[in-house]
């Protein structure tokens, strides 16, 4: 049974880890960039950023101060036994929210968008976001918490058909350096890229690119996953590295979610993951038990609809 | 960095400082762009809740804040109350101070602080017109995340001001601290500026990166500030 009670534990848990705890992939990809870093200053940067790493988890304190914003994926299995409905699942992880902002502590960043008012908890109207999917076939729960942190690093464009592969070259360039000046969206980051459907499914899909996929995972689909790597290699070429010093680190990795789309058009969103990359998953299994990791497998074949058939 | 005693050079282009707190004017002077800088003594934290209570709403500074620190951080803390009252502070991470431009002279001249440390410095034109005339200088965060060696730096909250009223994020937070850092000068007593230094460096390359691309089909605003223009 998986009921309301396991699932705020659960929550409670990985808001935690996700503050503390950088995830292996995204380690790794740093120090591969540390690896190719030349310049002095860059270089001390990244070197820095690792020991931080080191400290927080050795504390048990947050690897940031600005802890984000806090919000929640869950997967939900067809067979999953759930005890509580959905809007139990939805009140605990606010529960979890406001606990995890307490004992951890997280910062209380949230707050009204015009009257500025907080509950010093991380919750409040229409937040955290939750959002939902499912998988067929299983009986277990995902719940995945990502910290995103960074006012920087976003943008969205409406390109169209005849701008092709060019014209999001040029908007990933344009966004790159706007925001990687001065290391406004604190780079080396997860770029995640989002082409396609709508303009709210575009962002939705760039802002899931580069926080649910782990560092050196490809597209399944070839030719995109060419196109992660040459966008990746022209980030890393732009001549700034952490902090809009001069340096080859922008991009840890890039990512790139795709969605039918209207024919006239091609919409492009980008989006950095910083270097905070905080993300914890918690997989709650039917006999009630719970199993940790950092890597969300957001992207399943049916969360990209691959296994759903074309025709009716 | 317990074995770090005095200054010294970290590699050929790297140095690094240890400050005492409040920071005498002979020590700031001898700062330059690029160096590494650690700090010992007290440091506030205030951001625009503070700059608006105090410049614009005309509340009045803690009593004996100038005289213990001419330091100010632009951070939120992650902090939270302890049951004893006292708080328990996680990480520190510094916020962009850019946003902050306009309040600067004014709090400079009010509480003679000498160093502000953000995230990402501020225009090179306010480190000439503002900073460097009031013999202040800026200090970056590094990488702007590390925000759990900060919080190893931090030995205790000394005081906290106007938490009810502006709640923890933009609250004045008085912090006692040990080998405080690593911070960046980024700017100086010349009102250079390394970040302005680098930007200039990474500009030199930017128009290459865009050879061979075609136009956009479709130009935005944002490009152009003139709302006169066609975007086609
Ligand atoms: S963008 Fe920078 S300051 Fe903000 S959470 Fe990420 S690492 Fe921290």
């Amino acid at each position: 049974m998986i009921s309301t009670e396991l699932i705020e534990t659960a929550g409670y848990e990985i808001m935690k880890k996700a503050a503390i705890d950088i995830p292996e992939d995204y380690l790794d990809g740093i120090k591969a960039t540390q690896k190719q870093e030349q310049n002095t200053l860059s270089g001390y940067v990244i070197k820095t950023m690792i020991d931080n790493y080191e400290a927080a988890t050795e504390d048990r304190r947050p690897m940031c101060a600005d802890t984000g914003l806090p919000r929640y994926y869950v997967k939900i299995g067809d067979n999953a036994p759930l005890r509580g409905g959905f809007t139990g699942i939805e009140r605990a992880l606010r529960s979890a929210t406001a606990r995890a902002t307490a004992d951890v502590p997280l910062r209380p960043n949230r707050v009204h968008p015009l009257w500025r008012t907080e509950h010093n908890n991380n919750v409040g109207i229409n937040a955290p976001e939750i959002e939902w999917s499912f998988e067929p076939d299983v009986d277990w729960v995902d719940v995945t918490t990502v910290h995103k942190g960074g006012l920087f690093g976003t943008d969205y464009r409406m390109l169209f058909p005849g701008d092709g592969i060019d014209g999001i070259k040029r908007f990933f360039l344009d966004t790159m350096i706007s925001f990687g000046k001065r290391g406004l969206c604190c780079q080396p980051a997860i770029v995640g890229i989002g082409i396609g459907g709508s303009k709210d499914t575009c962002m939705q899909l760039g802002k899931q690119a580069a926080c649910l996929r782990s560092v050196g995972e490809p597209n399944p689909d070839l030719k995109i996953a060419e196109l992660e790597q040459e966008l990746m290699e022209m980030g890393n070429n732009i001549g700034m590295g952490p902090m809009g010093f001069v340096g080859s680190s922008m991009v840890v990795d890039c990512h790139i979610e795709v969605g039918y789309t209207h024919t006239g058009g091609m919409p492009v969103s980008v989006h950095t993951f910083c270097l905070s990359s905080r993300r914890a998953t918690a997989r709650l299994h039917a006999d009630g038990s719970i199993e940790y990791r950092t890597d969300p497998k957001w992207f399943t074949p049916y969360m990209r609809r691959e296994t759903v058939e074309w025709t009716s | 960095m317990d074995e770090l005693k005095g200054d010294r050079q970290v590699s050929e282009e790297l140095k690094e400082v240890n400050l005492q707190l409040p920071a005498i004017p002979e020590a700031i002077a001898a700062l330059k762009p690029g160096n590494i800088v650690f700090l010992s003594g007290f440091v506030y934290t205030a951001r625009e809740g503070v700059y608006d209570r105090i410049l614009n709403d005309g509340g009045e500074l803690p009593a004996g804040l100038t005289e213990l620190s001419n330091v100010n951080f632009h951070c939120s803390p992650a902090a939270s109350p302890q049951e004893d009252g006292s708080y328990a502070v996680g990480g520190v991470t510094a916020t962009a101070s850019f946003r902050f431009s306009k309040y600067m002279a004014q709090w400079l001249d009010l509480t003679q602080t000498k160093i502000v440390i953000g995230k990402g410095g501020m225009s090179k034109l306010d480190y000439e017109t503002v900073f460097a005339p009031r013999g202040a200088i800026y200090l970056t965060t590094v990488g702007y995340g590390t925000g759990a060696l900060l919080g190893r730096g931090v030995k205790g909250v000394k005081d906290v001001h106007w938490i009810d009223e502006l709640g923890i994020a933009q609250a004045m937070w008085l912090f006692e601290v040990d080998k405080f850092g690593p911070f960046i000068v980024d700017s100086d007593l010349d009102g250079n500026s390394l970040f302005a230094q680098q930007g200039d460096l990474v500009n030199q390359n930017v128009e290459a990166l865009y050879d061979g691309l075609k136009k956009p089909t479709l130009h935005r605003y944002g490009e152009t500030d003139d709302r006169k223009d066609e975007l086609m």
